[in-house]
């Protein structure tokens, strides 16, 4: 070995090292009698979405923080559930590497993923090695029609929730001329087509689709195009931290339009940003407002304490560890191919929702509830069903 | 109300918020030929770094026209300090290096700021408090309000002040000459390490103030918010001919113009087919056209034959 | 100690020498050992079982996701690193070479033309291959020739918009004809089947296991054999040559009487060609595209293993491309552990902690050596002659 590799060797050799302390520590974790369930949990903790990644990661904690504060024993013997959580980076490469690295950990469930762009490709991996994988909040329609009998969702799906919105917008509240913009990214594109499908079955008019994307805070060039169409309703298919500062330039630009998004707006976040424009908006939201669900209040009343106010899918990441573990129970087993059976026909009250999976593992027949800002809180108006 | 004119309007407030970040990158180009990759950052952290202030300054009870100057001072004051380390950390010792090493340092500190940034002041979207009645303005059918007209004449200004500095005094001279021929510069007795030294914190000042402009503008700051800023005003000064102040100026209020014309239009020029989605595309393609014909951009020097 | 660790300081330590004899060894230039390629051949033929049975399979995705890195590093290095162009939209040849097979080998457009094709195009992987690599290339010249007259950064910001053009035009595609399912994504995309073997599958040889990702490892491994060996003979011929005159002194190259347009011309195709080669791979090996897989974040990242790795020199690209594919995934296994065993407990965010350290991996090498951890011996000679002279 010449002298000038040397610096450059030593470089890998403390990375090599590095990566050798981890697989010592790993293991230590209980020394108890307890046997060490792992659940896995994915979702981006960096990069744009990592506010709402790290909610999911919170709420999934808390169910699991419960569960082993309730001591629970499945096939006789006291269970101590650990999660290991992942970043996924919103990216549909890493999140096949962190799949595979949670099917490594022996995971027996997998909270995840987020967007469904990684939820997707991973569903194969998570198929491919029988673990059951449960999304809280991948929306794309094809995330379960893929065909993998291990994948669920506790969230209503892009068909189920346009149709709702698509259906209130047009009739509810009686928009005739009604203009869509969506962030182009696979939740937002896929929510806007279904919401223009079912609107403009209900009798409306689509008289503009513009579009943005996950990363704009300008707005203001496809709000006057919206603008000279003369809409009475706008439609938003995308996030929050877009959503806000929309209807401050829906507000500046005198645009005087009904306001309507998914569950994408459905935040404490948005009305921060939005401040007083946010005042009239709608959202919807899969489920049963919280208020009105066994445990629901009461769930929220602790995960803010502990954490922080929700921001979208914490619930719903608490509602995935509860089915899973209610059907490990069931089955008394936490080995997945005993307790999937379980999972498929469950039926539990989750604090979002009662949860059914249909053959798809979709969310059966699950409500949808539309939401409005007023005095600057989200307020339920009414639950509606999804027909499909 | 008049479309058009609302288009144009809403091209120059997105075209000089490009300018003022735009006139960052173009300075350091100018002197030392580098893309300064982390000037995005820079805007975030002075974006932040005044949300922070702001905040703490209210929360004092300090009247809202205090405490605005003041916070902006502070955030000028970190902008500079971070823009004096990013060159002496990322960018002075490797001068001499090959053209693409200092870009790799650029990028690293980009990453570095961004989760750094991330960690301090955490993952969610800070707010812009409401200090003052942001009214609005009707005129020839179009609507501005405040901040806007506050942001299209603070670009002006501080491109105008620039102009002069770089112009009018001695330290624009020895700027000038750095950029025309550092080994020269030094022979004439200038201290290069200085002017370069300067030039990172009068960018990065400037950083602070378009980062405050822009969070007030659309009302929140983020981590993550440096990244896309960066790499439109990087268009614009190219588009402008990279290393020229008033290209610089010319460029950003152009791509802002583009983009907002694009987005308004570009749907009834195709009959159709290609909509707003298409916004990003149109403005690369006027770029592009651009370049082809003018190869250093609309007001760059012709003479760009280094590599 | 206890037991369980010093058996993974073993584990690590074998790795360490493995990679060390990776690095020290110069390919097929220098120490044309006959004895050192084969150890070398025997070392990669193994590694996906050594790695599989002391790290887990997990890090054999990893490695397999490393080759396909290593592919789009040399291909950007021709661009780069042998004609000096700065490429900033790199990635967009890797998502033309991913959406061939997409489009090619699923049942997507039985959607879009029901009539035409009833059940999707399913073309075999052996036709797609050279059908990507060739469409990936007719877009290099595509993309290249209005940059021909564009220099440095003026090149790099053009390259850049291309890149964006096409990721843009991929992510919006689906309508009014839906031909890329837009933001959507193109999932259910076959697994690369050769000779009537589906790499998705476990198959068994000789009584030995191979697990998919090993299958997958060994077909990657042989295309990036082959783009090295393309590499390298390219390096040493005419067009070689005459690409690091182009790259040295472009007016002097074409007063040398070279015909600089169609060599940039070249090299900009046959980057893109080892490009659209890997991206082929990719959308075999995941089974699902989507636009976001190929961000301006991706090229960046191309750039940095070409720089970080040593611009122009084959070894020097393979490491860079090695150690950033590797390196976030190494920080993601040990930052937890490190600071639980410094401090106790985990005090700063690993997320972060980990995307920190990766900033500051960029810079640390970069500033240690600036020219590359492994830079061309050319590249070497010129950085310490410069020294003392004015460099542009």
């Amino acid at each position: 070995m010449s002298l000038r590799t040397t610096p450059a060797l030593l470089f890998i050799s403390a990375i090599v090292a590095l990566t050798g302390c981890n697989k010592s520590g790993n293991d230590t974790a209980k020394a108890t009698g307890d046997m060490i369930v792992r659940i896995g949990a994915a979702a981006p903790l960096t990069g744009s979405q990592a506010h709402i990644g790290k909610d999911n990661e919170s709420g999934t904690r808390m169910a699991i923080d419960d569960a082993n504060a309730k001591g629970i024993v499945i096939g006789g013997r006291k269970i101590h559930f650990e999660l290991i959580s992942e970043d996924d980076q919103a990216d549909p490469k890493t999140a096949t590497i962190v799949a595979q690295k949670l099917v490594d950990d022996n995971v027996k469930g997998v909270i995840g993923h987020l967007n469904s762009g990684t939820t997707i490709p991973t569903a194969k991996i998570y198929s491919d090695n029988g673990i059951v994988q449960i999304s809280p909040s991948a929306t794309a329609v094809s995330y379960t029609a893929q065909g993998y009998k291990t994948a669920f969702r506790v969230m209503a799906n892009d068909a189920q929730q346009g149709h709702v919105l698509g259906e209130y917008a047009a009739k509810n509240l009686g928009a005739k001329k009604i203009a869509v913009i969506d962030d182009r990214t696979a939740y937002g594109q896929g929510l806007a087509d279904e919401f223009i499908k079912a609107a403009e079955a209900a009798g409306a008019q689509i008289v503009a689709h513009e579009y943005t994307n996950d990363k704009a805070v300008d707005f203001t060039a496809v709000l006057t195009a919206v603008k000279g169409k003369q809409p009475d309703l706008l439609f938003y298919g995308g996030m929050d931290p877009q959503a806000g500062p929309m209807s401050k330039q829906i507000k500046s630009l005198a645009l005087h339009v009904k306001f309507m998004m998914g569950d994408g707006g459905y935040t404490p976040e948005y009305i921060k940003l939005a401040g007083d424009a946010a005042e009239g908006s709608y959202a919807t939201l899969p489920g049963v407002p919280l208020s009105k669900m066994p445990g629901g209040k009461e769930f929220e009343t602790r995960f803010v304490a502990k954490y922080q106010p929700i921001q979208l899918y914490a619930p719903y990441c608490y509602d995935a560890v509860n089915v899973m573990i209610a059907a490990m129970q069931k089955a008394d087993s936490v080995e997945p191919a005993k307790y999937l059976p379980e999972l498929a026909k469950i039926s539990v009250d989750g604090v979002t929702a009662k949860i059914q999976f249909d053959a798809k593992g979709d969310l059966q027949g699950g409500a949808i509830t539309m939401y409005q800002v007023q005095q600057g809180k989200w307020q339920a108006l009414e639950t509606l069903g999804a027909s499909h | 109300m008049n479309i058009f004119l609302q288009q144009i309007v809403n091209g120059l407030v997105q075209g000089s918020v490009y300018a003022l970040v735009a006139l960052g990158y173009t300075m350091v180009y100018g002197i030392l030929g580098l893309i300064n990759f982390a000037h995005g950052e820079v805007v975030m952290v002075g974006a932040m770094l005044s949300l922070t202030a702001l905040g703490v300054l209210l929360g004092w009870d300090v009247s809202p026209l205090l405490a605005l100057p003041i916070s902006v001072v502070i955030a000028m004051i970190g902008c500079m300090a971070l823009g004096y380390s990013i060159e002496r950390v990322a960018y002075r010792p490797l001068r001499h290096a090959p053209r693409l090493a200092p870009l790799i340092t650029a990028i690293g500190i980009s990453i570095l700021l961004q989760n750094l940034a991330m960690m301090i002041w955490g993952r969610g979207y800070h707010p812009f408090p409401i200090l003052f009645e942001n009214s609005l303005h009707t005129f020839a059918g179009a609507i501005i309000n405040d901040i806007q007209i506050a942001i299209i004449l603070l670009a002006l200004i501080i491109m105008t002040g620039l102009m002069w500095v770089v112009n009018h005094t001695r330290l624009g001279r020895s700027m000038r000459a750095v950029a025309e021929n550092q080994h020269a510069a030094q022979l004439m007795g200038v201290d290069i390490n200085r002017v370069i030294s300067i030039t990172f914190m009068l960018g990065s000042a400037l950083a602070a103030i378009a980062g405050l402009m822009v969070s007030a503008n659309y009302g929140l700051a983020h981590y993550y918010m440096g990244f896309l800023l960066g790499l439109k005003a990087f268009t614009a000064a190219v588009l402008g001919g990279i290393g020229n102040l008033r290209g610089a100026m010319l460029g950003g209020l152009l791509l802002g113009l583009i983009e907002s014309l694009g987005a308004g239009y570009i749907g009834d020029l195709t009959g159709g087919f290609l909509g707003s989605n298409y916004q990003d595309v149109f403005a690369f393609f006027v770029l592009i056209a651009v370049l082809v014909f003018r190869p250093s951009g609309l007001l760059g020097e012709r003479i760009a034959e280094r590599a | 100690m206890s037991r369980r660790s010093l058996r993974d300081s073993l584990r690590f330590g074998l790795l360490a020498t493995l990679l060390r004899e990776f690095y020290t060894m110069n390919f097929f230039t220098k120490h044309n050992s006959r004895l050192l390629f084969w150890l070398m051949l025997a070392a990669l033929v193994l590694l996906p079982f050594v790695t599989d049975a002391l790290l887990g399979r997990g890090w054999v995705r990893i490695v397999d996701f490393a080759m396909l890195y290593i592919m789009l590093a040399l291909g950007l290095n021709i661009v780069v690193g042998y004609a000096g162009l700065l490429d900033l939209g790199y990635i967009a040849f890797f998502a033309v070479g991913a959406y061939c097979y997409a489009l090619t080998g699923s049942p997507h457009l039985a959607a879009a033309f029901p009539t035409v094709f009833p059940e999707g195009i399913h073309l075999p992987f052996f036709i797609v291959l050279p059908l990507a690599a060739l469409v990936a290339g007719g877009f290099g010249v595509l993309l290249g020739a209005p940059t021909l007259r564009l220099r440095g950064d003026y090149l790099a910001i053009v390259t850049l918009g291309f890149g964006e053009i096409i990721r843009i035009f991929m992510n919006n595609l689906n309508a009014p004809i839906n031909l890329t399912n837009g933001p959507q994504g193109i999932s259910r995309i076959d697994p690369i089947t050769i000779v009537g073997v589906s790499l998705n599958s476990t198959q068994s040889l000789f009584g030995i296991t191979l697990p998919s990702v090993h299958l997958y490892f060994y077909l990657f491994l042989t295309c990036t054999a082959v783009v090295v060996f393309i590499s390298h003979r390219l390096e040493r011929s005419r067009i070689g040559r005459a690409w690091m005159a182009i790259r040295e002194d472009e007016v002097a190259a074409t007063a040398m009487g070279l015909n600089t347009r169609n060599l940039k011309l070249l090299a900009f195709a046959m980057g893109a060609m080892f490009g659209g080669v890997s991206g082929t791979l990719f959308a075999g090996f995941q089974g699902f595209v989507s636009p976001e897989s190929f961000s301006l974040m991706e090229s960046i990242m191309v750039l940095c293993m070409v720089v970080l790795g040593g611009m122009g020199n084959i070894s020097g690209v393979i490491l860079g491309g090695i150690l950033l594919a590797l390196l976030p995934e190494i920080l993601r296994h040990s930052v937890v552990p490190i600071q639980q065993s410094l401090f106790g407990k985990t005090l700063i965010d690993p997320e972060s902690l980990r995307m920190l350290l990766f900033g500051f991996a960029l810079i640390a090498v970069m500033l240690y050596r600036p020219a590359g951890l492994w830079p061309s011996r050319l590249r070497k000679r010129e950085l310490q002659s410069d020294e003392t002279a004015e460099t542009v």
